[in-house]
């Protein structure tokens, strides 16, 4: 969802995930940003948050997505740098990344 | 970007939420998912004094099949719900519209319900549930349950039948005795995704079926065309008692905005927006026709 259009009042008694949820600490990047970091997948960083999570939305139901599946789960996130093309090559590179049974 | 302030309650029970809409109804503007409602008060183009926010009655969500075959659908269920719903997705226009609507995070939140009591006159919903003679279940404290046809629940612009005690708990679409084929197609404006032109058809035999046979239902819906979604009963006269063949698909289409006044704004004037309604109302009626017969 998309936090502008849920006022705060709303969430009341429910659980939120940001996506500060996702890495530990600085050092242990969740495997989705280390492949936005590794392929380009942001350039200002501002639209980056959305990305993630909305990514990772798509990824907890589709875990090996095609270019398409991707690009229709963003489409309500706009990048203005217009990177979109690494980001979907991030988030490929992410997903297959969190495939791998964990160490 | 800020609403002008405003009171919140959170109604627990549908009694309640009747309750609170019976005293406040006036000042009162009840939301559901919010995804029309709160960038509408950020704008501050709405300033209700007061949310009754529904959004958590869960008896008012989900879909059902009632004893006698119509799907029963309630208001509080949101698009991404109906778009995992097999009896739903049955629906051939319905599967043509609501993936399409929005993106996925409006989709998780949208309600079917709040988008025809938003009745946004260029909102998909109000054409699927035009084509599908779909039923308004609504109720109040001071007078019950009553049933509105969504022929007589479209009033104008974000104008609906409601009063403003009422809420609207669900929808009803008939259960069709015979075979149907069905299809929506718009073109969409490129920004907003609201439909510069959309139409749905609904066509069927209400006997058994072969290909040679007429269709005696036709159902075909408009929006984003007018100032409200309306009806094409032009288009379904010429069609009533034909094979849709595609001479009488052509010839029916020129009568897509007859009695209408076409809206013309930035994106598209009026002669622009009447030559796509008739293109996007030819497309349904040629979808609808091959998965009538397949």
């Amino acid at each position: 969802m998309k936090s502008c259009t849920v006022l705060a009042v709303q969430a009341d008694g429910s659980t939120v995930r940001t996506v500060e949820d996702l890495a530990p600490d600085p050092e242990h990047l969740h495997p989705l940003q280390a492949a936005f970091v590794e392929h380009h997948g942001l350039q200002c960083g501002y639209c980056t948050p959305g990305m993630l999570m909305t990514a990772l939305d798509l990824l907890d139901r589709v875990p090996d997505p095609t270019d398409g599946d991707i690009r229709d789960a963003l489409h309500g996130n706009y990048c203005r740098c217009t990177g979109y093309q690494s980001i979907v090559e991030s988030i490929q590179v992410g997903a297959a990344a969190m495939r791998e049974p964990a160490p | 970007m800020i609403p002008a302030a405003f009171a919140y309650e959170r109604a627990a029970s549908v009694d309640e939420a009747l309750g609170l809409l019976a005293e406040r109804g006036l000042d009162a503007k009840l939301i559901a998912g919010g995804q029309s409602l709160l960038p509408l008060m950020k704008l501050r183009l709405a300033r209700p004094e007061r949310l009754i926010d529904i959004g958590r009655l869960d008896d008012l969500r989900g879909v059902r099949v009632l004893p006698d075959g119509r799907l029963a659908i309630g208001a509080l269920t949101t698009y991404s719900q109906l778009v995992q719903d097999a009896t739903a997705m049955r629906l051939a226009l319905l599967g043509d519209a609501l993936p399409q609507i929005a993106d996925v995070q409006v989709r998780n939140r949208g309600t079917i319900g709040g988008a025809i009591a938003h009745a946004d006159p260029a909102a998909d919903v109000p054409a699927l549930l035009l084509a599908l003679g779909a039923e308004i279940v609504v109720t109040s404290s001071a007078r019950g349950e009553r049933l509105i046809a969504i022929d007589d629940f479209f009033l104008g612009p974000f104008a609906t039948a409601l009063e403003p005690d009422e809420l609207l708990t669900e929808i009803r679409l008939p259960a069709p005795s015979g075979s149907y084929g069905s299809a929506y197609r718009r073109l969409a404006q490129q920004a907003s995704g609201f439909a510069i032109a959309g139409v749905a058809v609904v066509i069927g035999q209400t006997g058994s079926a072969s290909e040679g046979d007429p269709v005696d239902d036709v159902r075909v819906a408009v929006t984003g065309v007018g100032d409200q979604p309306y009806r094409a009963t032009g288009v379904e006269d010429v069609l009533r008692g034909t094979k849709v063949d595609p001479a009488t698909i052509a010839a029916a289409v020129a009568a897509i905005c007859d009695g209408i006044t076409v809206q013309s704004d930035i994106h598209a004037d009026r002669t622009y927006r009447s030559a796509m309604a008739g293109v996007m109302a030819r497309r349904a009626l040629e979808t609808a026709r091959e998965r009538l017969f397949e």
